[in-house]
């Protein structure tokens, strides 16, 4: 056993070692950090072996799990420190115990910054790998020069060289912008000439990142990759110290073969001729052999061959080649092959013409299945979703069925997810679907998402062939005992809407239903009985003639609710009762429920939604995008013989139902006033932002327009009828209006980037507009990604800022044309001229076959975003709050009607907004003290400070003090975060500008008047 | 890339853990024991892959040591276990004929060769001979 060298040190670990329980444990850490407590505090009679062996013994301590928050600044102060034995430690430790987010780092970055630039390798190196470990944006800025030119000096020893490669990588990752690709490409060429190896496998992964990003600018890169691919797979100039176990360098090979796999095609023919040489090689060549770490290695590289086989397309045969290896491995022994096998056959999927040999494969796929390694079943469902087309899908979603019973809970929900899209997507018959999703409730209830069965009913409403099928499904289920809450939702709803179209047989006379339905009631939770009273309702209504002895069952229900605590079951059980005393009338007020408007599947968006996390762009991920064929849209290319195509989204036949065409035709009149609906339909009691949420709400109470769908769409659109609206007003009257209608909730979307500094702004069927935004001082840049879905151009887009006047706001080129699939970028500079809360608008326009759209989006260039956090010591808040003595620098607001949220919540949402809470310096607990910096042309960066003092018996008042060196910027700060606090009711869908919510007190002059007349802000009311 | 390296024994202690992605302290201790409880109950039998949230870890065991890699979900994975192996290969000739024993007193050397064999979540160097030559170097600068 070797010892640590340091005596101090390896008794403490034997003491620990020696503790016979965790209290021990607790009782003598406690007692070593006093003792180094003690001595840091005291640091003169400090040796610097000493002072290492403290550090070292925190490093350890921490490493048990407890924490040395005290010790950072130590740690820190050691990079510093002049011998290598004390730096060495200072580097190492900060790296274990600091990250990119801790504000001690920032103390750091000169003198790492010295050490790379100095003339010391061995202090170098150690910097180097602090900042490949954890440096931020920060050393990105400001080390990245210096970082290159350590890599690419022909003075430096190749272990520096390897090590500023990876730190440039990291800095990279933090800040793309820090290499410039202008200058770099050249230069990134010439570093594949390396002959180290060392060096070579680290420029590798750096070229990886680089060229996930922008493969355009490496494309000199691509023939060097090929070359060292023959030097290693031939072996040459290869020194036995990079071969393993017998294989030159094996993450070297992978690593480039990764890098190929981000340019789309090899064109030279004489390079291309050279890399299929080596892949057949690797294909033909990888045999299976005895040693574990060989075969794995062997085997690492085989399975990239064929990842960048299946991504160049290559001939046909060597494709064949590549299925039938993938056919052997997922019926081997071998664990990790068959995983692979498997995971490698999914990623196959997307390659044209294999599925049909894949499928073949479908037997022993099933097995996998059942596994008993979960990493295999996972692997195993993955690939069954991705081949499922409608040839197999009665085969496959029933297998799935099969399995739910038996399968762990950690599949069971995706599991379900999975079956029900697999069934919506290839039903071969309706029938069939709403079979597959009454099973999988009765199955796995627990894990069926509330999406699934709003899905079903869904179809079900459009799709009047299938109602009385699914009536009569609803009632065999309520015959089994013990069903899931969810079953009964949804034979409730379903029973509800369509029993009478069973009522000749049976046991299903409205009675009979009811009572059936009525003896789960107490069973159910709160969630449940809202739609059980709508039911009876429904049932009501459609017992005709009145049946006295039922009505009167149901209306002893309604009175009873009618007391309810729950407000949303109180308010059904009122209306309902009343409603139903209106005997015959009752039939036009309550009728059956509209058709719901098409739109895409909320899940297969979740699907489509659960992105894995990734250093670099999947280059599989990237391809799917080129290419319109992935697995995820099969749908388009049904073989001829298989039913008449369906749409993902046309599982409706052809409508019969007048008043939806009716309803239909109005839809398509563009009213005069722009306005959406001139009839206002009863809107429902809690406007919920997607359709499917409907079925929460209570029934469609209808107006005699019948456009109950309508009002919500209004609603759902998020911008309260604007867009919609404005849609619709531009739109021909010849044209089929089924209004573009966004996907998702602009508004929250909105509020979501308010927050952070990228995401989706708008996405509607046709395109998805992207943000991404980097915010330093008063400046930003913001990059709009205007991404087409389809598989058809975009024509006449156009893009227009509205800028508010504090705002100075330049966008780029925007080209009339977006190409299938494609997405551009559009740069936007922005430039805060002075503070206010005023609000930019993104007016957006394309034309989509013969359909205008125009929206008219929120930019959220907001106030927050030219906030920067930082922290306050007492010794500089204090007299600088005390300066700024009175209005118009400090202002002070009693504030009602805040939304009530326990202090700690205020806190994390005071620092998502930058403003940075700086506890203990407010005695009173209740209280919360906060502190940033705003930056605009006019103030530059100017100091803010907050305090919120919070009633502890009345969470919705609180009373705001806010100071600054500005009054404009004071008043403004305090109005933004009283908005950030104070629950803002969504306001009504009215063509009148929505008033601000400003207190009538109080304004400065400043306040602008000017802004009305600013076209931007007129909007951005409006909105 | 390598998200985070943790070498724990069968209790669940750990003896290394480098994380190349910022967490918070919090985070990285429901990490490493959500980690521990993945892997420590697999039967040998298994893949020496296990999806972790948005990721992959990548484990294998020597003795009583779980040596775990948590990667990205398109990293190779065979890659990554063979540089589990590498890396006790190192310690294992740095330390003649590595223990558990030798990690928990040497922890810090142990940090050490990492920081030569890894940088930013990538693979830095693949040659035993100069990861142990190097450490030569820096032991004779102590």
């Amino acid at each position: 056993m070797a010892l640590s060298g340091m005596r101090g040190l390896s008794v403490f670990i034997s003491d620990i070692r020696n503790c016979q329980n965790k209290e021990q444990e607790r009782l003598r850490v406690d007692k070593e950090l006093g003792n180094i407590r003690t001595r840091f505090k005291n640091e003169k009679g400090l040796t610097p072996y000493e002072k290492k062996k403290y550090v070292w013994k925190m490093l350890y301590i921490y490493m048990l799990g407890y924490d040395v928050d005290f010790g950072h600044m130590e740690a820190v102060s050691l990079i510093s420190a002049p011998k290598y034995p004390e730096k060495q430690v200072g580097y190492i430790v900060t790296s274990c115990l600091l990250n990119e987010n801790h504000d001690f780092l920032r103390l750091a970055i000169n003198t790492v910054r010295n050490d790379i630039i100095g003339r010391n390798e061995t202090f170098q190196c150690l910097a180097l790998t602090l900042v490949g470990n954890i440096g931020g944006r920060e050393f990105a800025e400001s080390l990245a020069p210096d970082v290159q030119k350590l890599l690419i000096s022909s003075s430096c020893r190749p272990l520096v060289r390897k090590k500023a490669a990876l730190c440039l990588l990291r800095l990279y990752r933090k800040n793309p912008d820090v290499v410039n690709v202008d200058g770099w490409s050249d230069r990134m060429a010439q570093l594949l000439d390396e002959r180290d190896l060392g060096v070579l496998t680290s420029s590798m992964s750096l070229l990886v990142a680089l060229v996930s990003n922008n493969h355009e600018a490496y494309w000199s890169c691509l023939p060097k990759c090929v070359k060292i691919l023959e030097r290693l797979a031939r072996n040459q100039d290869v020194p036995q110290e990079y071969t393993y176990y017998g294989i030159p360098s094996p993450w070297l090979q992978v690593k480039t073969m990764r890098a190929l796999q981000y340019f789309p095609t090899v064109e030279d023919p004489n390079t291309r001729r050279s890399l299929f040489e080596v892949l057949q090689r690797i294909l033909m060549g990888t045999d299976v052999v005895k040693n574990v770490n060989k075969n794995n290695a062997s085997h690492a590289v085989l399975f990239e061959a064929l990842a960048l086989v299946m991504h160049l397309d290559a001939e046909k045969e060597m494709m064949s080649q590549c299925v039938a290896l993938l056919g052997k491995f997922i019926a081997v022994r071998e664990p990790n092959i068959r995983y692979l096998g498997l995971e490698n056959m999914t990623r196959m999927l997307m390659v044209t013409d294999v599925q049909d040999i894949i499928k073949r494969h479908q037997a022993q796929i099933i097995t996998s299945l059942k596994d008993p390694d979960i990493s295999i079943r996972r692997r195993a469902l993955d690939l069954l979703y991705g081949m499922c087309d409608v040839s197999n899908a009665k085969d496959i979603v029933e297998e799935l069925l099969q399995y739910l019973s038996s399968a762990d809970f950690a599949m069971r929900e995706e599991l379900s997810l999975k079956a029900a899209i697999l069934a919506e997507k290839f039903a071969p018959d309706l029938s069939w679907y709403v079979d597959v999703i009454l099973q999988l409730i009765d199955k796995a209830g627990d894990f069926v998402s509330d999406d699934i069965w709003f899905r079903v009913v869904q179809f079900v409403t459009n799709n009047e062939d299938l109602q009385p099928y699914a009536a009569l499904k609803a009632r065999e289920y309520l015959d089994k005992p013990a069903i899931h809450e969810t079953m009964v939702k949804v034979s409730a709803y379903i029973l509800g809407e369509y029993s009478h179209l069973l009522a000749r047989r049976p046991g299903c006379s409205p009675k009979e239903i009811f009572h059936i339905i009525h003896e789960k009631l107490p069973t159910v939770s709160t969630s449940t009985i809202p739609i059980l009273l709508s039911t009876y309702a429904k049932i009501l209504m459609h017992t005709q003639p009145p049946d006295q002895e039922l009505q009167k069952q149901i209306f002893t229900i309604f009175s009873k609710y009618e007391s309810c605590i729950d407000a949303e079951i109180q308010q059904r059980a009122v209306e309902y009762h009343a409603l139903s005393m209106k005997g015959a009338a009752l039939m036009d007020i309550l009728a059956e429920m509209p058709k719901f408007p098409e739109r895409q599947s909320s899940l297969i968006k979740k699907a489509e939604e659960s992105e894995a996390d990734t250093a670099e762009q999947s280059a599989i991920k990237l391809r799917a995008q080129q290419h319109t064929s992935n697995a995820l849209v099969v749908t388009d290319q049904r073989p001829a013989n298989g039913t008449p195509p369906v749409s993902q989204l046309g599982l409706v036949k052809v409508p019969i139902m007048t008043n939806t065409d009716q309803s239909n035709a109005e839809q398509e009149l563009p009213h005069p006033n722009g306005a959406l609906t001139v009839v206002d339909p009863q809107p429902p009691s809690t406007p919920s932002p997607d359709l499917l949420g409907d079925l929460l709400g209570p029934l469609a109470i209808e107006g005699p327009s019948g456009t109950s769908p309508q009002s919500d769409l209004g609603v759902a659109s998020g911008l309260d009828g604007g867009v919609a609206a404005g849609a619709l007003a531009i739109a021909p009257v010849e044209e089929q209006t089924n209004t573009v209608q966004p996907i998702g909730d602009i508004a929250e979307r909105f509020h979501a980037l308010c927050m952070k500094d990228s995401g989706v702004l708008y996405e509607d069927p046709y395109i998805q507009i992207g943000i991404k935004a980097e915010w330093r001082a008063h400046h930003g840049r913001v990059v709009l990604f205007l991404g087409n879905k389809n598989t058809a151009p975009l024509f006449s887009v156009q893009a227009l800022i509205l800028p508010p006047s504090h705002l100075k706001m330049e966008l780029s080129l925007v080209p009339e044309t977006i190409p299938p699939r494609a997405q551009v970028q559009c740069p936007l500079e922005v430039i805060n001229l002075k503070p206010s809360r005023d609000l930019a608008v993104l007016d957006f326009i394309y034309k989509f076959g013969n359909h205008v759209v125009n929206v008219k989006l929120r930019l959220p260039a907001v106030l927050n975003k030219f906030l920067q956090p930082i922290t306050v010591s007492p010794e500089e808040f204090f007299p600088q709050w005390r300066s700024l003595s009175g209005p118009p620098l400090k202002l002070q607001e009693v504030v009602r009607g805040v939304r009530p949220m326990p202090l700690t919540e205020m806190a994390n949402l005071f620092n998502s907004l930058h403003l940075m809470v700086c506890p203990g310096l407010d005695p009173n607990a209740n209280n919360l003290v906060a502190s940033t910096t705003y930056y605009s042309e006019s103030t530059r960066a100017m100091l803010c400070l907050i305090r919120i003092e919070t009633d502890p018996a009345d969470r919705t008042q609180l009373r705001m003090t806010v100071a600054s060196g500005d009054p404009t910027l004071t008043f403004e700060l305090k109005e933004f975060i009283k908005e950030q606090l104070v629950f803002i009711p969504v306001p009504p869908r009215a063509p009148a500008p929505a008033p601000a919510p400003m207190p009538p007190q109080a304004l400065p002059p400043t306040s602008p008047p000017t802004a009305i007349s600013d076209p931007g802000t007129l909007l951005a009311g409006l909105l | 890339m390598i998200r985070f390296i943790i070498l724990q024994n069968r209790q669940g202690k750990t003896r290394l853990a480098k994380y190349y992605v910022p967490l918070e302290e919090s985070e990285k201790h429901k990490v490493e024991y959500e980690v521990h409880r993945l892997v420590v109950n697999r039967d040998p039998k298994f893949t020496n892959f296990v999806e972790f949230r948005n990721h992959k870890v990548i484990y294998r065991r020597y003795a009583g040591l779980f040596f775990s890699l948590c990667v990205d979900i398109t990293d190779n994975e065979l890659a990554y276990l063979e540089s589990i192996h590498l890396f006790v290969e190192i310690l294992d000739h740095f330390f003649s004929n590595v223990c558990e024993l030798d990690l928990v007193f040497n922890f810090h050397k142990v940090y050490l060769i990492l920081d030569e064999f890894i940088l930013a979540g990538e693979l830095q160097e693949t040659s035993k001979k100069a990861i142990i030559e190097r450490m030569g170097e820096l032991e004779k600068q102590e």
